[in-house]
């Protein structure tokens, strides 16, 4: 079970702008352990935004976002009591969603 | 049989295939963008992604800061101010892994991103911008790393 | 020159406009300051306050009755007054060894064993969050640590006599690196905590996230890497000689607004 997202979003005029931080390693894949063995690659690859259930903003990710991820976007026309909703999904099938009202 | 990771596998490659080969529109790319995220380059990887050659603008931005003490997390953010834009891309130049983010926006966010990249030493950091009609925009930003964040 | 001011001349560097040659320096501040909003640090905070409220260990409690200093259950301000003594345990402790207190006798668990888990794993995991929680609960308050106790007088003198003791294979001492002022190594700021450093600074910024490791790091751990970079034997955890430092530093830290939890490079 991994770790809930940290999801801020706050209403200024018709504009929503949402702070997401997500639990993640988004290890490379080109990183050696202690034994010199390989760390697998494991990062998220896909992040969906959605604002009262209709999507407004998809990413595709690689290995080259730092690790415990941090994304900020505005949403246009958007009021306080809102639901932002935003899901990832990792190379190994693990994925997680959650929400926040807007404040 | 097969495993979905297989199956998703099969298919971006197939998908990234027909596209390269101009017979998907870019909207039925639904699994993750292997061929880009391979790319070695910035032009490559708007190629493999269905844009033309990118073009430098000042209507596109970059933003981070000029030196990062350490390269594991490194503000940067995308932007725009030309309409029509369908997708904004960041990539690190030097990095192992170019391409860092695709974001796909729609009308509903402004065309401004912001996220935290890794960075394996000094490079160019590049925000794109893929319109809607096949046009590619650029905008480059240097910032230095006093220490690499990929492990070390 | 103090960190205070080196972010003063960056902001006024930022004002003038693009054409003013910025220096290193403000560089690093233009960095920091970017970094401050999402700190990672905040998943820490998420995952501490769960515990705190969450029923666990063989006696199926919560540390919801956990005494801080502040009376059973009260967090806020608890974090800028420690470490101090307390008369259930018959001596002085700081944050992280206190956890472990109360995590023995409301829940069960073994204070021992958690001593001996390595940092960032299992138990030790959650006491670091549980820290991260406590201290973001006095964030912008004022360090005011109670030295009213004699053994809290005491931990004070011991402290700062073990700040000034020289040992170790390069005879090095907190002192070598942290007892004058605009030191520093690298890029990094070396603050004189032989004083009030300012808001902010050393004893005033832990816990904090680590970016160059992504791990969170209260002041157990920093001092126990303080130790390893003096080619010191590793400090038990919440051993005296740890608390000791944290009451020194904390002492002459006094008035100084804690920006724990902080983020660090």
């Amino acid at each position: 079970m991994s770790d809930p997202m940290r999801i801020r979003a706050q209403a200024a005029g018709d504009k929503v702008t949402v702070r997401v931080l997500m639990s993640h390693e988004m290890e490379t894949g080109q990183r050696k352990d202690a034994a010199g063995k390989v760390v697998p690659a494991w990062f998220i690859q896909e992040v969906t935004a959605t604002h009262n259930g209709k999507t407004v903003l998809t990413a595709d990710w690689g290995p080259s976002i730092a690790k415990n991820p941090f994304l900020q976007f505005v949403i246009k026309g958007g009021k306080a009591g809102d639901k932002v909703a935003v899901t990832w999904v990792d190379n190994k099938g693990g994925k997680r969603t959650d929400e926040a009202t807007v404040s | 049989m097969q495993t979905r990771r297989e199956m998703l596998t099969r298919s971006a490659t197939v998908a990234g295939l027909l596209a390269s080969a101009g017979f998907l529109p870019l909207t039925a790319l639904a699994a993750w963008p292997q061929a880009a995220f391979d790319a070695k380059t910035m032009a490559d990887a708007a190629k493999a992604l269905g844009g033309s050659a990118p073009v430098e603008s000042k209507d596109v931005s970059v933003s981070g800061p000029d030196i990062a003490e350490n390269g594991a997390v490194v503000p940067v953010g995308c932007a725009t101010t030309l309409p029509g834009v369908k997708r904004l891309l960041l990539l690190v130049e030097k990095n192992p892994s170019v391409l860092a983010a695709v974001f796909n926006v729609t009308d509903a966010v402004e065309p401004n991103l912001n996220t935290r990249v890794k960075m394996g030493q000094s490079s160019n950091v590049f925000a794109v911008a893929m319109m809607n009609d096949g046009k590619v925009f650029f905008a480059a930003k240097e910032i230095k790393v006093t220490l690499g964040g990929c492990g070390g | 020159m103090g960190k205070r001011s080196l972010i003063g001349l960056a902001a006024m560097a930022l004002c003038v406009g693009a054409q003013a040659q910025k220096t290193t320096a403000d560089g690093i501040a233009e960095y920091r300051k970017m970094l401050e909003d999402g700190n990672p640090a905040e998943l820490f905070e998420a995952k501490g306050e769960e515990l705190w409220k969450q029923k666990r260990g063989p006696k199926n409690a919560s540390l919801e009755q956990c005494d801080l200093g502040q009376g059973p259950g009260v967090v806020k301000g608890a974090f800028v007054t420690l470490p101090r003594y307390f008369a259930d345990t018959q001596r002085v402790q700081d944050l992280e060894s206190r956890l472990v207190s109360c995590m023995a006798t409301l829940q069960g668990f073994d204070a021992a064993e958690i001593a001996k888990t390595p940092f960032g794993r299992g138990e030790m995991a959650n006491v670091t969050a549980l820290a991260t929680w406590v201290a973001s609960m006095s964030r912008g308050m004022r360090f005011n640590l109670p030295q009213g106790h004699p053994a809290e007088r005491q931990s004070y003198e011991v402290g700062k006599r073990a700040f000034f003791f020289r040992a170790g294979s390069h005879d090095f001492a907190c002192a070598t690196c942290h007892a004058e002022d605009g030191k520093r190594i690298r890029l990094q700021e070396l603050p004189n905590l032989t004083k009030n450093p300012g808001d902010g600074i050393g004893f005033a910024a832990w816990p904090a996230y680590r970016v160059s490791n992504g791990q969170m790091w209260g002041m157990q751990l920093r001092l126990n890497d303080c130790f390893r970079q003096q080619r010191f034997p590793y400090p038990g955890f919440g051993s005296e000689v740890t608390i000791d430092l944290a009451t020194f530093m904390g002492v002459n830290a006094k008035g100084s607004e804690s920006i724990a939890p902080s983020i660090k490079r």
